[in-house]
């Protein structure tokens, strides 16, 4: 008990210090640039307040939960050999951290209200709600597809830095055929991905992977899966936006 | 509040599920700890709630206010003397500051970043320096941020960019230390954290609806997408520059 007290507010103390530089940047901006009061400065302090421990709260929980069971799977399905179910569980893996992204669900949910405002779909909860997800449920699909893809580079062993620069180029192309409402939002959901939850997991199956297998660097191995979960939203959301478009 | 709190639930319940079914049906083994992992789960719902209130009440509306502020046309006046039609996009420099500014700030203190620096000093046998790495990347994410922030206020396309940019990273890949490759490629997704994304999607949406002109549909979004390339540059022309110093 003693001991998830102390963990619980080490991750506060963590979260804290995600929010400290901005609280800063923005501090000094407003008092030496822009000079003006700023309104509702309580309701923000509070929000910030529930930011850090809600980040705290749920990367404890993480921690004592989710990560220690994805890890061991990680490693019994690598030890098993099986590739069939290494797939599965790579897909699964994917699509099941991303749904639950923090990040996501903020960066969903504020596309879904600009597109309202621009006239893309209709202006009521139903379409709100449908839009948010369908662009969730994409994203979490192709970082599925990407961890399919980065675990099947770790068993072929194929050149990383050509799959990457393959990719682009398809993202290249297709961005000429999307919608131009849609770039944007694809775009940004690469970077968005991976961030608190994927991370260690991906991680821990990659370098997991690597060292299980003979003739393989963890460190060149290991690393490199979090490139394709940054790749393959772009290319899956803007495929996304055009069957929208058409359909 | 609760509302926020259920809807996580049901954001959680999935990954709970598949997890849970993986252990129990393919590996054929019974869960460990089963106390403490429901537990957790518990913390990562009222977590994740609890997070996204606070996303509404803070960091939305602070993005969305310092866009505002630094687009007011009085502000413009004070600091430019420009007006109206007459403001060009060297005007808005204090909105690149600020951009870049958040960019270098919250990427130096982001933690995963830290772990990734001493590893990959340690891989390298000391030829790529921890701080040197943690500042090539905050100074990558800055400068993306900043520039992304350009693009918003001119308007110019987001794929034009994006292209070049990794044209650059075609380049480099070719050039640099085959050791930083994919260290420089990952540390693009790592850099943008929870806290950080939420920040300039805000930003970038606040600028797209201030500047006229501007739609944020089309010209808001963006500045994650310049936040996760820009690192994969400055890291590999770190690698680049280690390569060289280690020559001389």
């Amino acid at each position: 008990m003693k001991d998830s007290l102390i963990a619980l507010s080490k991750d506060a103390l963590f979260s804290l210090r995600d929010l400290a530089p901005i609280v800063l940047v923005i501090f000094v901006f407003q008092a030496l640039v822009i000079r003006e009061p700023v309104h509702d400065i309580g309701s923000i302090a509070l929000g910030g307040l529930l930011v850090v421990f809600g980040l705290a709260f749920f990367i404890f929980g993480l921690r004592i939960a989710l990560f220690p069971i994805g890890e061991e799977i990680a490693y019994a399905l690598a030890r098993k050999g099986s590739a069939f179910w290494l797939f599965s569980f790579a897909f699964v893996l994917g699509f099941g951290t991303t749904i639950a992204e923090p990040a996501l669900l903020a960066v969903a949910e504020e596309a879904a209200e600009v597109a309202v405002e621009a006239g893309v779909i209709e202006d009521n909860e139903e379409a709100l709600e449908n839009y948010a997800l369908g662009l969730r449920l994409v994203v979490a699909f192709s970082v599925g597809v990407a961890l399919l893809l980065g675990v099947f580079r770790i068993l072929t062993n194929w050149s990383l830095p050509l799959m990457i620069v393959g990719g682009y180029v398809l993202v290249v192309i297709v961005t000429t055929l999307a919608p131009p409402e849609i770039v944007g939002i694809a775009y940004d959901s690469g970077g968005v991905t991976t961030s608190t939850v994927t991370v260690p997991l991906v991680t821990a199956l990659g370098v997991g992977l690597a060292s299980s297998l003979k003739g393989r660097n963890p460190m060149t191995d290991g690393f490199g899966l979090i490139a394709f979960a940054s790749l393959t939203p772009i290319l899956f959301v803007l495929i996304y936006g055009i069957a929208r478009h058409w359909i | 509040m609760l509302a926020f709190v259920w809807d996580s639930a049901e954001d959680v319940a999935p990954v709970v599920i598949f997890l849970f079914a993986f252990q129990l049906l393919v590996l054929r083994q019974r869960i460990p700890n089963l106390g403490p992992v429901l537990v957790g789960f518990v913390f990562v719902t009222v977590g994740l709630g609890l997070f996204l209130v606070g996303l509404e009440e803070s960091l939305f509306p602070l993005g969305r206010l310092m866009a505002t502020q630094l687009t007011d046309p009085e502000f413009l006046e004070n600091t430019t003397g420009h007006i109206g039609n007459t403001l060009i996009w060297k005007d808005f420099y204090w909105v690149y500051l600020f951009a870049a500014a958040i960019g270098f700030a919250t990427t130096l203190a982001e933690p995963a970043l830290m772990a990734v620096s001493i590893k990959a000093n340690s891989v390298s046998g000391g030829a790529i320096g921890i701080w040197g790495l943690r500042v090539a990347v905050a100074i990558g994410v800055g400068v993306g941020v900043g520039l992304g922030c350009f693009r918003i206020i001119v308007g110019l396309p987001l794929h034009y960019f994006i292209a070049a940019g990794y044209l650059v990273v075609i380049v480099q890949t070719a050039m640099a230390p085959k050791l930083i490759v994919p260290l420089a490629y990952d540390s693009g997704g790592v850099t943008t954290s929870t806290v950080t994304v939420p920040l300039i999607t805000a930003l970038g949406l606040g600028l797209a609806e201030a500047v006229p002109g501007r739609s944020p549909l089309l010209d808001g979004f963006g500045l994650v997408a310049f936040a996760s390339l820009f690192p994969i540059i400055s890291v590999l022309a770190y690698g680049q520059f280690a390569v060289l110093r280690g020559k001389t």
